[in-house]
This record gives structure tokens, sequence and C-alpha cells, in this order.
């Protein structure tokens, strides 16, 4: 959805977005990362599975929950990646493992 | 753990960080809470990083957002305690002046507490929704986020981009992209009353310096051939899995055609879930259609101790924002007892001069830019107006038309808006505004929703390590 | 002047369920409500339809609560029926998870006894070792020791059955008039009028099932309703895939999919606001009893107040000094909604509450007073 500008440093950090290895800046949030590497929904709502993609991208909207590092609903605006960071699309509802 | 300190200021924007440094300055024991990385608020993000490794973005983005470089490291090398990344979930009213009240946080994963002896809400602005038809469609983004992403990761939308809405922040978007070589679609205006700003016209144009830039932003883009589609009505976004068309009426004509990325804008209003979850008295501004905390000229809100600056208190604009953080420091330092009263209205003379300087430009700005009445209260029964629960405008309508729903707080018993994720924040203004209309009487008359702590998302874990005393007296068998 | 059957102060689960059982028979009824800020038990209900533990002692009031639950399901049924809102009412049977052998004991007597109390409508129950309780809801964490179950319990979402009710109570030519607070009632035996904002509405009948507010609009009428309040706290968290099959009597997943962690009680006078207090050692116990529940987000956390008579029983009472005025208040108004819809608004219309619900009578009071 978005592309990085010109003159931007190089130095990245590697993460997998969907289980796809992508590399993206240092300081990135997660939300960040999934916005350059899909067009898509970030995730589908727990309501009745509409896609959905970050909208406001400061915390307000909790439309950018995902799945980071295999905890679900975190808001990817706000959770800055680190190396090997694992983020994944919310899907639906968390599901609870008993 | 619970750490005392003099001052707690949530919210690290200009209002915030002009308070602490002024409040710093004069003896007060300052703890600074931001839920972002890096402090600067959304007007200066990720300004530290843009100065030290993106000089052409600096540029791009323009003087006013470098501006903040020298802000941020300033307020960077005062004795300031700055927690980044702590997210406040709740605030208790200091009972009085020895015993005050407590302030709960979430960093790094942990909970934290805090007991500040003063309270400065600084938690800024957020974009007023502007519920149209798709708005929940990916790829469709505030303008205000588009904007946050240029500044803190230097992206830029891709493919065919469309602006929509009124505000400055909509020229300056674009022309920010445009300087950057990334050229919007299109700009549609929505802007409106033209006429209604004309009586404040005069008081405008006393304040040079915004409209000078406003001008400047529409010669820049006027010259690199950015269409600006003026009194455009009927904004409907089509798609599916994304936002696909963009169909619209301007000059009597209906236009549909193919785009990738929609960002949104009509103004911003109040961030000010945390003001309403402390009771905080609050006031209609109809010039601003929006609620705020009643404050004096100090920022002193209705609950003792607690303290309101910047555009959680009402816009001001960042450098509004800036003089009433240092108002409210002066008054915080002052009830501290580390300057005297004199002292006080001394040196808030320079701030308060300041501050008219920045509201002489608002009530034409707010004439101006007020958002048409369809997107404070959306016509079509299908637009989405609560986003987290789904709950759309005409059965927002038929509850207060049929049901006799009276206001915000039944509507969320009987149709669950506002109780998602967000907890109101995008939705609350809109169904305020649709049952005032429906109703035929002024919003205040309305109400809001009550919010109650926690404001931030914690979770059930975090709860259960609070450090506070158990009550099995009241829970259990 | 606006002329009905009867007029019913209160538009929270109570006042609309005896009204819609009056707009239901033919009978033309007003709810005069507060507006949008009221002290509303109803919206910060837990949401149990329960049976286990209520009526401890006093076997007319589980036989009571019985019923109502028992009928909950046609009533459901009706009000879905008639308007299209679900009330989310599930009877899948319920249970009351305890943690230590201490609790499991004294649940254990409880049972016991409400089984001998129960005469001939029966009280089935079983007590379960933490292995049986786990084979019912598997999410229990290891401290549980053990619960109660019976079979009556369920549960029901009380903001659709409320708005079910007013929608129901408007279809059946009901009025509803919000933003209409009643501080002066004219009353005389079996006439009544009440002016509000210019308009007076008058009838034979007056129900008070204003909650909190019955105590002094009692006082106008010649009923003595000594109501006050009980703090209840409640967290609610984000929405999850089903883990839980039946309610438990502090923690139940709803039908939308949240998880709902109660109810708090305390003497905190009018003041409803949550306290952190209280949340955490709710959270702190919910997390034991379930350890799911650690990483799950807390979306909402309120408190309300719970409209309680001395001695935790409804008071149903019609006032002697003015016949055909009607006091109605509880504080398990979803529980007993289908008992107030389907029963109590014929004993309205009959003029005369049955002798099963006379130990329910405001007498009990003025017998407590001279002890």
């Amino acid at each position: 959805m978005f592309k990085l500008l010109p003159d931007t440093p190089s130095e990245r950090v590697t993460v997998l977005v969907d289980d796809v290895t992508v590399q993206v800046p240092p300081g990135y949030t997660a939300a960040a990362a999934m916005l350059m590497n899909t067009d898509e929904a970030t995730r589908t709502t727990a309501t009745s599975n509409q896609p959905r993609a970050p909208y406001c991208m400061m915390g307000v909207c909790f439309e950018c929950l995902m799945e980071i590092n295999g905890v679900p609903n975190q808001q990817g605006c706000l959770v800055i990646v680190s190396e090997g960071m694992r983020i994944n699309r919310q899907q639906g509802k968390r599901e609870i493992n008993v | 753990m619970n750490q005392a300190c003099d001052l707690a200021i949530i919210g690290a924007g200009p209002a915030g960080m002009a308070a602490a440094l002024t409040a710093a300055n004069r003896g007060v024991n300052v703890v600074v809470l931001d839920e972002q990385p890096e402090p600067g608020g959304q007007i200066y993000r990720g300004i530290e990083r843009v100065e030290r490794t993106r000089a052409r973005h600096l540029e791009w983005l323009g003087p006013d957002y470098a501006a903040g470089a020298n802000f941020v490291r300033a307020f960077r090398n005062a004795k300031i305690e700055y927690l980044d990344g702590a997210q406040v979930w709740q605030i208790e009213a200091p009972a009085n002046d020895a015993s005050p009240g407590r302030l709960f946080y979430k960093r790094n994963g942990a909970v934290g507490q805090l007991s500040p002896r003063r309270v400065l809400i600084a938690t800024g602005a957020m974009e007023r929704p502007m519920p149209i038809p798709g708005w929940t469609l990916p790829g469709v983004l505030t303008c205000g986020a588009g904007q946050t992403v240029f500044k803190a990761n230097g992206l830029a939308p891709q493919g065919r981009f469309v602006l929509a809405g009124c505000g400055p922040l909509l020229l300056l978007y674009a022309a920010q992209l445009v300087r950057a070589g990334v050229k919007p679609a299109a700009i549609l205006e929505t802007t409106f009353n033209h006429g209604a700003a004309l009586p404040h016209a005069w008081k405008f144009f006393t304040t040079p310096e915004y409209w000078r830039k406003g001008l400047a932003l529409l010669r820049e883009l006027k010259a690199a051939g950015v269409p600006l589609r003026k009194n455009v009505t009927q904004l409907v976004l089509h798609g599916d899995a994304r936002v696909r068309e963009i169909e619209y009426q301007c000059g009597g004509k209906t236009t549909r055609e193919p785009v990738d990325q929609v960002f949104l804008h009509q103004g911003v209003v109040p961030n000010g879930n945390l003001a309403w979850s402390m009771n905080l008295a609050h006031a209609w501004d109809d010039a601003q259609r929006s609620f705020r905390p009643r404050l004096d000229e100090w920022g002193r809100s209705s609950t003792p101790g607690i303290f309101v600056a910047g555009d959680a208190g009402g816009i001001v604009g960042a450098k509004g924002a800036h003089a009433t953080g240092r108002l409210a420091a002066l008054a915080i330092a002052a009830d501290l007892g580390k300057i005297t009263i004199e002292g006080r209205d001394q040196q808030a003379r320079t701030p308060r001069a300041e501050l008219a300087k920045h509201q002489a430009a608002r009530p034409f700005l707010d004439a101006l830019y007020r958002p048409a009445p369809h997107w404070l209260a959306p016509q079509e029964a299908d637009t989405m107006v609560c986003r987290c629960e789904e709950i759309r405008a005409g059965e927002i309508r038929r509850l207060v038309t049929e049901q006799l729903c009276p206001g915000p707080n039944q509507m969320k018993s009987f149709a669950r808006c506002g109780m998602g994720p967000c907890q109101g924040r995008l939705c609350g203004l809109t169904v305020v505004e649709l049952i005032a209309q429906c109703r035929g009487v002024p919003v205040p008359e309305v109400g809001y929703y009550r919010i109650r702590p926690p404001v931030k998302p914690v979770t059930m874990g975090d709860l259960a390590t609070l450090d506070v005393p158990v009550r099995p007296d009241a829970v259990g068998l | 002047m606006a002329d009905f059957d009867a007029i019913v102060v209160g538009g929270g689960l109570v006042g609309t369920a005896v009204a819609y059982g009056l707009a239901r028979r033919g009978r033309k009824a007003v709810v005069l409500d507060e507006g949008d800020i009221a002290h509303r038990a109803s919206r910060g209900n837990f949401g149990l339809v329960w049976v286990q533990s209520k009526g401890f002692g006093v076997p007319e009031y589980q036989r009571w609560t019985r019923r109502s639950s028992e009928d909950w399901g046609a009533f459901s049924a009706q009000l879905q029926k008639e308007t299209g809102i679900a009330s989310g009412h599930e009877r899948p049977g319920g249970v009351t998870l305890c943690l230590t052998e201490e609790e499991l004991d004294k649940r254990r007597r409880m049972m016991a006894q409400l089984h001998l109390e129960a005469g001939e409508t029966n009280f089935e129950y079983e007590i379960l070792d933490h292995a049986q309780t786990k084979k019912l809801i598997p999410a229990i964490g290891p401290q549980v020791v053990g619960a109660s179950y019976t079979r009556y319990d369920g549960a029901a979402n009380p903001l659709y059955t409320l708005r079910a009710l007013h929608a129901a109570l408007l279809q059946h030519g009901g009025r509803y008039v919000p933003n209409a607070r009643v501080e002066h009632i004219n009353a005389a035996p079996n006439q009544f009028s009440i002016t509000i904002n210019g308009t007076t509405y008058a009838a034979p009948r007056l129900v008070l099932g204003a909650g909190l507010g019955n105590k002094a609009l009692g006082e106008k009428v010649g009923l003595n309703v000594p109501v006050r309040p009980v703090r209840g706290q409640i967290i609610v968290t984000e929405r999850v895939a089903p883990v839980l099959p039946m309610p438990t009597l502090m923690i139940r997943q709803t039908v939308e999919g949240t998880i709902m962690i109660g109810e708090s009680r305390e003497d905190a006078g009018w003041i409803d606001t949550t306290t952190p207090e209280i949340v955490h050692t709710l959270a702190e116990r919910a997390v034991k009893t379930f350890p799911f529940l650690r990483d799950v987000r807390i979306v909402r956390t309120w408190a309300a107040l719970r409209v309680m008579a001395p001695d935790g029983l409804p008071i149903y009472e019609q006032s002697r000094d003015f016949p055909g005025a009607f006091v109605c208040t509880c504080h398990s108004g979803v529980t007993l909604a289908a008992a107030h819809a389907l029963h109590y608004a014929q004993y309205v219309i009959d003029g005369a509450l049955p002798p099963e619900l006379a130990r329910f009578s405001t007498r009990r009071f003025d017998v407590q007073a001279a002890a």
C-alpha cells in the first residue's frame, strides 16, 4: 500500500509478515511494516469478519490489531519491530488455547 | 512500587514538552509519560530520526516540522523523567494535597504506578471521525495517518490516491508529498461555508503567519498541477477487500474513478478519553463542534490538582499548545510553592500574549473548516458509525426516532455502539450529533459517553498483578 | 391530560418488564423514565438468569426465582417473535466455581439446605470435584477445587433484553417517555396523576419500578421501600472465540464473545465509579479460575448500584393507603424479568398480590422495626 521514499538510510531489520520474510527500516512499527508489504486487509473484525487495515496510525482507532510474536490483538501502530519479529494478520476473534 | 512525584504529564507533544520544561526549570520534579517511542507528539513524530538520518525528508516536511528538533533536544536534555512507550490507563482524582490520586500505566509489558501531586493531561488531538460510505475499507486512512507514516517511516502512498475532506492538514500533507515527488490524483475539498468564515477574516489577516502559509501551500500545489476540486459533496468509497473507486459530486457532476488509497480529514478534536474517564466537567464548543474540558485561564480542570493543556483542552494548534503548556506549568509551580504568585503572573505574560496571537486565527479557521453537516451526522442508513461493533447510522436513527433512546449511554446499551476496543473514540461525536439531530435538540443536551478506566488496553493479568490492596470482603463466594 | 390504565415509573428492566406485561394484556401503559444519565442497574447488570444460591433460608424466593427461570425461555422467544431482537438467553446450566476447600464446603452445605427447603419444587444439584468440573469447562485452572452445578441456571444479555422490552412495549401500544424524572405524585385510591414537562399522566394504577428511586417515590404513596445502593463492579474483555460453554457465578462469556468478570459487592453510597482495589481483586480471582484470561485484554470496567433491601429480597407490595399503587423492586432484574412481565403485570391488573408473594411484602420491615 505504501512505498519507501528515496533518501532513506539503508539499515534494515528482518521481520516475518504473514510468514514471509521482509526487510523494514529500524524504528518501524508493526503496522508500518504491514502497510509497506500488503495492499489488503491486515485483520478481519471480531464482529463479522469484515476486512480492515490501519486507519489512524496513532493509537486511537484499534483498526491495526494484529498478532505479534504469537500474542493476538496487539495495536500494531504502537509496537516497534525487532529482528525476527513475527507479525500476522488478526483473523476475527482471538482463539483461546486451553 | 508507587513512585511519588510533583507533576505527572501525560503526553510528550508540544503542550506536554513545554510544560515539562517550564516546570522542571522551576524546580518541579516532573515525570512525563507518552505512549510513543519518541517525544514530539503527532506533530513532531519521528523528528529525532528524521533529523539524524533523513535530511531531505526534513526539507520536504517543512520548517514547522523541523522546528521540533530543537524543542525535542531541549526536552531530552532537561532534568525530566521521561517514560517512553508508557500507556496511562487510569488516573484517580487526588483526595487532597497530602494524598494524591494514583496514576496507573503500562510500559514494557509491566504495570507501573505513580502518586503525582499534580497531573497535566496533554494528550493532544485526534482526527474527527469522517463517517462516509466505505470509510472502513482497507486503503482508506486518515490524512494524519498518511502524514505520520511519512514522518515516522519515510513512507508514501503507492498508486493512485486522493485526499478528501477539509482543513489545513489536507493541503499540508499534499504539499509535503509533492515535494517528495509523489503526486496526489486529486484533492477533494468539502469546505462549504466560506461565507460563515468571512466575519472572522479581518482578525485572521492580523495573523500573517497563518494566511501566508495557506496561500503558499495553494500556490505550491497549483504549480505542481495537483487538481483541487472545491465544494465536493456525496463522497462514497467503493471496494471489496480494499478500496477500489471513489465517487463524488462536484459542480453538479458525479465522478466515479479508480483509486488505490484515500486519505480522509475533517479537522481535529480533543483526544479526550482520559479526561472523560476522570469525570472532568466538559463544555460543548460549538465553533469546533466538539466537547472540551472546562478549564480556567491556567488550564485547571473542574477536579482540583488536574490540569489540561494543548489540544486536549480544545484545539489551539501546536504553538497555542506550547503556550498553554507553559501557563499550566507556571500555575502548577506556584501551587507547589516553587514560584510566587507574583512570579507566576509576571512570567505568564509572554505565553499569554503568544496564546492570544494564535487564538486570533481560530475563529476564522473553525468557521471555514467546519465539517459539512452530513458528515457530522451521516444521512445514508448504511454508513458505519461505530467501526468496532459495526453499528450503522440507520440503526442509531431508528433507536432514537422509534424507541426514543435519549442519549449516547442508552444507545450504548441498546446497540452496543461505543463498546468495542476503541472505547467510543471513533464514534462518540458522530453518535451524539445523530441523536441530537433526531431529537431536534442541541448536542450538549444529549451529552457524551460515560468513559471508564482503563482507557488503554491492559490485560487481565495486568489488573491481577496491580500493587494495590485486595478486597476479599467485596469479592468472592 | 393523558389517560392510561397504568403509569409505570422507571424504564429499566423491572419497570419495562411490568409495563410490557400490562401492554400485552391490552392495558394502556406509560413508562416515565429518567434521561441518559441515571443510576441504571439494568445497564450495569451481569446478566445471569440464576437459580442456585437464590433464596437460601427463604423458600418463597427460591420458588419465585425458579418459576421465573422456567418461564425465561418462553418469555425470550415471545420477545424475539414480537421484536426480532434476541435476548441472548441460554440455559445450559451453571456452576459456582470454588477455589478453596472451605469455599466448596460452604457451597455443599448451602446447596443441601436449598434442596431441603425446596420441598415439592424439587431442587436438583451436583457437587463436582476438579476433574468433573474440568469435564464441563475445560478452561478451568488447577486452583479450582470443585463446583456446585444446577441445570436451572443460565444467562441472557441484559442490554438486548432491555432493548427488546422497550421495543415490545411500544409495539403493544405502550408509551415511553424519557427525560421524565418523577418528583411529585398526586395520589388518591386507584387514582394517580403525575405531571412532567407540562403533560399530566393519569391512571388508576401506579407501578413503582424505579429501583433506588422507589424509596423516595414510595413515601409519596404510603409505601415503605427501604432500598439502598450496593455497588457492584464488573470487568469485560475483548471478544474471544467461544471458550466457556456455560456461565459461572462470577465469570461468563457473552454471545458476542466477550468475557464478563463480576461482580463485587460493597457499600459505597451513591458513588458509581470503579476502584483499582476491587478491579484488581476481581482480576486476581479471574486468572486463578481461568489462567487463559491472563493475556486477554480488557475493553471496559464499570460499576453500577444494586437495588438492595435490608434482607436482600425483592419488595412487592400494594399500598394500603393508596390502593392501586404497587412497588416492584429487586436486585435480580434479569432473572426475574420473566416473572415480572408474565405474572406481576397480571397482579397489578387484578389489583391484588397473591399469597405466594406475601413474604416479599413491606410488612416484614414493620416487624423488623418493631423487633
